[in-house]
């Protein structure tokens, strides 16, 4: 990592450059592959970025697509170019994991209106050779699916053995089951929802206005003045940050504990940790993340709502579904709770689909899907071997003894 | 496929007469699964499409762990979610006793399924009946483990108090077994009243008249 930083002297920069050239390989759509898009325009020419893990096995029929959530990236369990940190995920993905990369070829993608190298408003606009900004399209969950569809396509790959995500990683999933019932054998959706809530929406439309309040977004053409909207994108993050823990979570780790202090400072710095906390997460979140891209994804996912086109009843859309499911739910989770798990449980039992699900005790929050949560783990394990068990794919040698 | 003997020999036995009663590629829902015993001697046994519903979370996640298809959900509250004769046989074992509402429980089984079977604790085997007649304290046995005030079985019935709720729903009896104490067959095909004399334990199979 310390080399990419010389090469271009700050993570942000870094950032920029992998927008267009990412690191990871890149899969091109030119004009006459363009992507429909449901704004009723088509896209091209277009990329998706995205990165594997494992062989995919002689009948390609050990496919396991991660979708990952609103601001997460392809580097599910590789290295991030940008941050020098591990993948989000590589608790759950790797050789010996419950997403056992010795055992399924995965594969993960960055998000349409994502900036790690999909097409989104931080990457270059072929029209004005600068970045879209606000002239890409508004993009939605199945607009990113459809994409995700066409990278599958490439690679050759007609059935995934598998399509598995957290929240909006999760929205696509289901998605996936949606728009392509015949191409997937399992679903696994976790902490996540069919459609978003208005308190879903009233969060996001904070985090939106707080980044275009910033006098740095400059309407969206930040990049032509040379200037970032740090401070509103900051804002953003740690008002969305809230919202993906608990106040139980919050109360034990910071209480109403002094930052770095033995009284009060009658004054509006950090005195307590949360706020610093939040603080430090809101300005590690503006170097690797496009304050644009932030109002594309999140756009995206209050857009979402499964039962839309379908008049409204959930189970028609899962109506000649084939995969099985696996829903998983925590308790803490307020952003999408138990109870939007339960209702595509009841509306995938309607249409008569194979559906298992688990709520899951934890006093994390909705992060608990991306935290070492030894329950969750066993039951992705245990669904996915039921499932590779039906699929025929082989297994490790003794499945008991693997952790 | 796996022989349901060998399966069997460490779980319940009436699992082992429910299994045999369900014809092998079929799709069964098990009503009150626990942690999926059943289900996987189905599932390896019988081919079957297997699926669960559980009350208890402990006993949902160590059944999913397990690779099997299983939702948390109440008897008394989520069978309204299922189509009409969506399964071949929709099975109720050993949890009749704990429902609010037995009547309508068995009401939606015998609407989602196009069998159903349903295995009882038969609250009027002698032993139960020697207990309260000369002990004049609720049983406490091996087979109903919990006292009066710690009990999930709020709905204690005989075999023939359940031969009548059949009747009443409009169901008919296809099969009725037997269980002694020890969890055998009883080997003989006995009058109703001999039965729920001597049956520890009643496994039907019942399907809606036509």
């Amino acid at each position: 990592m310390s080399d990419n930083i010389a090469e271009y002297e700050t993570q942000d920069a870094l950032r920029r450059n992998e927008a267009d050239h990412p690191s990871s390989p890149v899969m091109r759509f030119m004009a006459d592959q363009a992507l429909p898009l449901d704004a009723g325009v088509a896209l091209a020419p277009w990329q998706i970025a995205y990165q594997t893990y494992g062989e995919l096995n002689a009948d390609k029929s050990n496919a396991v697509l991660i979708c990952h959530a609103l601001t997460g990236d392809q580097h599910v369990a590789s290295v991030n170019p940008v941050t020098g940190k591990p993948g989000w995920w590589s608790l759950m993905v790797g050789p010996g994991k419950p997403i056992d990369t010795d055992r399924f070829f995965v594969i993960c993608s960055n998000v349409l209106g994502g900036c790690l190298g999909t097409t989104g408003p931080a990457s270059t606009n072929p029209a004005t050779g600068r970045p879209y900004g606000l002239d890409l399209p508004v993009l939605t969950v199945p607009d990113m699916v459809r994409a995700q569809k066409a990278l599958v396509d490439a690679l050759g790959i007609t059935k995934l053995f598998s399509v598995v995500g957290g929240s909006m990683g999760g929205m696509q999933a289901l998605q996936w089951a949606a728009s392509y019932p015949d191409a997937m054998f399992s679903v696994i959706a976790i902490a996540t929802s069919h459609r978003h809530s208005s308190q879903n929406i009233a969060f996001h439309e904070v985090g939106r206005q707080a980044v275009m309040a910033d006098p740095d977004w400059c309407g969206g053409r930040y990049f032509d003045e040379g200037l970032n909207p740090k401070k509103g994108l900051a804002v953003a993050r740690m008002a969305a940050h809230i919202t993906y823990m608990s106040s139980e979570s919050l109360h034990s780790k910071f209480g109403r504990n002094l930052q770095d202090r033995e009284h009060l400072t009658f004054g509006f710095d950090a005195d307590f940790q949360i706020e610093s906390y939040l603080r430090h997460q809101g300005m590690s979140f503006v170097d690797r993340f496009d304050a644009n891209s932030y109002l594309y994804v999140t756009r995206a996912t209050d857009y979402f709502d499964l039962a839309a086109d379908h008049g409204g009843v959930l189970a028609n859309v899962f109506k000649g579904a084939k995969a099985r499911f696996c829903l998983i739910s925590f308790t803490s989770d307020w952003l999408y709770p138990t109870a939007e798990a339960r209702a595509v449980v009841h509306a995938l039992n309607a249409a008569g689909a194979s559906v298992s699900f688990v709520e899951i005790d934890s006093d994390r929050g909705h992060d608990s899907f991306l935290l070492d949560i030894p329950e969750q783990f066993r039951i992705v394990r245990g669904f996915l071997s039921g499932a590779a068990r039906a699929r025929g794919i082989a297994g490790p040698a003794n499945p008991e003894t693997t952790k | 496929m796996t022989d349901l003997a060998d399966l069997v020999t460490d779980t319940r036995v009436d699992l082992r007469i429910i299994a045999s009663l369900i014809e092998p590629g079929s799709r069964v829902l098990d009503i009150g699964c626990g942690a999926g015993e059943l289900l996987e001697v189905l599932e390896r046994s019988r081919r079957v499409d297997a699926r669960g519903i559980e009350i208890s979370q402990k006993g949902v996640n160590a059944a999913v762990a397990r690779g099997l298809a299983v939702i948390q959900g109440d008897a008394d509250s989520d069978l309204s979610q299922y189509p009409d004769q969506s399964f071949d046989y929709v099975v109720l074992s050993e949890t009749i006793q704990a429902t609010h509402n037995a009547r309508r429980v068995l009401e939606e089984m015998l609407r989602i399924g196009r069998k159903v079977i349903v295995s009882l604790p038969n609250f009027g085997h002698f032993d139960v009946r020697f207990r309260l007649m000369f002990l004049g304290r609720m049983p406490v046995s091996k087979r109903l483990p919990y006292s009066w005030y710690d009990t999930p079985n709020i709905h204690f019935c005989t075999i023939s108090d359940f031969v009548a709720l059949a009747h009443e729903t409009g169901a008919t009896v296809e099969q009725a077994i037997t269980l002694n104490a020890a969890g055998r067959k009883l080997s003989l095909p006995l009058p109703e009243w001999l039965a729920n004399l001597f049956g520890a334990q009643g496994v039907f199979l019942l399907s809606r008249q036509r």
